[in-house]
């Protein structure tokens, strides 16, 4: 019943309460009050005249009177539906309305006597008295009986219950129905705030909240405003901070190019001349190439991450037998001897042959330098996709190091800090195989075991098709 | 050795290439901007000009539209950044291939030659594909009777493809045999040739039919 605890169900029980126990509380005070006034005040108005017609009577009265003059006076005193009995004392009138207890209590007291009587579900006034003569009190012997119908005012008495009913249902609805209001009123700001919440969790930090009115809803939509305003302002920055460094580095790599051209250039006159230099000189222009080297790698590499970081990559599609790339990326490089290989024919995929050869050739050279031959490779392709495994036997790597070995310029090993390459390899492996639709993950098996995957069902089309990925510029 | 003319505007790059080139035996001129270097060109019989895009005044691209359209002189574009509009832009305007800054001498030595390699005449009888005519003794190629001037890379392609009419070249094995890269070739460097050379002997350079490309694989010649 997870309604029941929910904002609207609970208002409209609140508004439902209270305004049902207002509607019975007025209509049972209503009733209280009219049953008092509608049915006391005839019965009173009834016995008042009686008593005054039998004061009457006790004058007009001639004693001894005959049955026959009885009889007379008392269709003097009948009015309408009243009915009137006059009798000698201890004379029973054939009316059943008038019950033994009510003659008993006549005779007994001086004064009137009255009861209510139901017949037929007719509500009655039954009176008596006995007459008494003016002079010195005493009784004449005569006895006046009264039987009114209540009926009338019984019924007012009964509209007056039915009202109070019907205007009790309508209350209730009408308190249902500003229960569902009070409700909506409430609930629209909240369930529009729930909205903008999760808009805001999703990243769309421009989403803004509709001010309306000043109640305590109004002043937390603008207090979310403010603070997704703030939040919009912060990652703006932070995101304006981080793209100004990436330009910073590309712009570095890019001026670095020009020093970099004229040093290049000259290496090899250097090295030619190295051996005819003194020892110390040919030293430093062997070691001085060398560093241009390893510069204009790290510079190369640099550039590469930059186009990747500005989505400037662009993938150079090919239909690429994948194990024969694989082969030619490692007879290249000369490392034919140094791996085993389990190359499967004819897996023809759309790839970027450079950027493969580039994945290739960082895995293989890693795993040559740090790892412990054998180092194998091998390709197995599935229905979607295929994979490239480049594994080494060593001790593989530290579970600490392994989130981190896709990381920029990450070293595992504070020892290996002047390796030859530019610590980008991975971090611009892992860039290449996601512009493809793919991955390279790291897994420590026996060895380290690097899996490249690369989907086989990107459309493949003229193979000079360039496809630039979506969201990348050019 | 070759007769270089090399345009490239930063002084020390300049000197450096220079030093390079001449400690590899070749006779090099230098020029500072794309004006000079023209004008070096009437008066210096380069064989090959290496050429720097990003220059002061008119830019690389444009020189090497100028000195296509005047001579079959070969041309190596230095890229600058590497980047692919750079790369694309120049071969569209005619180069023959690209090297990419910071350039190791070797590698900039080794494209020179490639575009500098004589194709050797062969004397065998003219060939003719419908309205196209190939003398490969005279090395001379003619469309409807009219001498169709190719720069010495288009040529090459034309002559590679059409001497086994009918076969498929992948990318990788054109620039092997014709633009002798190694390994890992840029096929763009194929893409352009391609282009350039239909625009001169097709009729429709839109609906090729002699040099005609196969899906997937590569290009043809043929059959006509």
């Amino acid at each position: 019943m997870t309604w029941l605890r929910g904002l609207r169900a609970r208002l409209v029980i609140t508004f439902v309460l209270v305004g049902g126990l207002s509607a019975v509380g007025a209509a049972g005070l209503t009733y209280y009050t009219a049953q008092n006034n509608l049915l006391a005040g005839a019965q009173d108005r009834l016995l008042k005249d009686f008593r005054n017609r039998v004061l009457l009577l006790s004058r007009d009265v001639v004693l001894p009177a005959s049955d026959g003059e009885l009889a007379l006076l008392a269709e003097d005193l009948e009015v309408g539906d009243r009915k009137v009995y006059v009798v000698r004392d201890g004379a029973i009138p054939s009316d059943a309305r008038i019950t033994a207890e009510l003659r008993t209590s006549v005779l007994r007291r001086p004064e009137l006597a009255w009861q209510r009587v139901t017949r037929d579900g007719v509500p009655y006034l039954v009176a008596g008295s006995r007459v008494m003569l003016l002079a010195g009190g005493t009784p004449s012997g005569i006895t006046v009986y009264l039987v009114e119908s209540l009926a009338q005012a019984a019924s007012d008495e009964a509209a007056v219950l039915r009202a109070a009913q019907a205007a009790a249902l309508p209350v209730v609805l009408l308190a249902v129905l500003a229960g569902l209001l009070a409700a909506r009123g409430v609930l629209r700001p909240v369930a529009d705030l729930d909205r903008a919440a999760r808009r805001l969790g999703e990243g769309r930090l421009e989403t803004r909240l509709p001010v309306r009115g000043g109640d305590e809803l109004a002043r937390l939509a603008g207090r979310f405003n403010e603070t997704a305003a703030a939040l919009e302002r912060s990652v703006g920055e932070l995101r304006e901070m981080e793209a100004r460094s990436r330009r910073f580095v590309a712009d570095v790599s890019h001026e670095l190019r020009t020093p970099l051209a004229a040093a290049t250039a000259v290496t090899d006159v250097l090295q030619a001349g190295a051996d005819r230099l003194d020892a110390d000189a040919g030293t430093a222009a062997r070691l001085v190439t060398a560093e241009v080297a390893r510069l204009t790698k790290l510079v190369d590499d640099l550039m590469e991450i930059s186009r990747f970081d500005a989505g400037a990559a662009v993938l150079n599609l090919n239909d690429v037998d994948v194990s024969a790339a694989v082969a030619a990326c490692l007879r290249s490089r000369g490392w034919s001897a140094g791996v085993t290989t389990d190359l499967p024919p004819d897996i023809r995929v759309p790839l970027d042959p450079r950027r493969l050869d580039v994945i290739v050739a960082n895995l293989v050279g890693n795993a040559l330098r740090h790892g412990t031959p054998p180092v194998t490779v091998r390709v197995r392709a599935t229905g979607q996709a295929v994979a490239i495994e480049v594994a080494d036997h060593g001790p593989g790597l530290p579970a600490d190091v392994l989130p981190h070995v896709f990381e920029r310029f990450y070293k595992a090993d504070a020892a290996r800090a002047r390796s030859e390459g530019s610590g980008l390899g991975l971090a611009i492996a892992r860039e290449n195989a996601l512009l493809h639709g793919g991955d390279l993950t790291v897994a420590s098996g026996p060895g380290a075991v690097f899996t490249l995957t690369l989907p086989r069902n990107r459309p493949a089309g003229d193979p000079s098709v360039r496809t630039t990925p979506p969201g990348n510029h050019p | 050795m070759a007769r270089v003319l090399l345009i490239e505007d930063d002084p020390n790059v300049r000197d450096a290439l220079t030093l390079a080139l001449k400690g590899r035996d070749h006779e090099v001129e230098s020029a500072a901007s794309g004006e000079e270097g023209l004008e070096r060109l009437a008066r210096f019989a380069a064989d090959v000009v290496v050429l720097d895009l990003m220059l002061p005044g008119i830019d690389g691209f444009e020189v090497c539209r100028r000195i296509r359209s005047a001579t079959s002189t070969s041309i190596v574009m230095l890229s600058a950044r590497g980047d692919d509009f750079d790369v694309v832009g120049g071969l569209e305007a005619g180069a023959d291939d690209y090297v990419v800054k910071p350039v190791r001498p070797q590698v900039l030595e080794a494209r020179i030659r490639a575009v500098l390699r004589r194709t050797d005449g062969v004397p065998s009888p003219v060939e003719s594909y419908g309205a196209l005519c190939v003398d490969r003794a005279s090395l001379t190629v003619s469309r409807d009777g009219r001498q169709v001037a190719l720069p010495p890379m288009e040529l090459r392609l034309l002559l590679h493809l059409s001497a086994t009419p009918g076969q498929v070249f992948s990318r990788q094995q054109l620039l092997e045999a014709v633009w002798e890269h190694d390994y890992l070739g840029d096929s763009r460097l194929v893409d352009a040739c391609v282009q350039r050379l239909r625009a001169k002997i097709e009729s429709v350079p839109a609906e090729p039919r002699y040099v005609q490309t196969v899906r997937g694989f590569g290009y043809r010649f043929g059959p006509v």
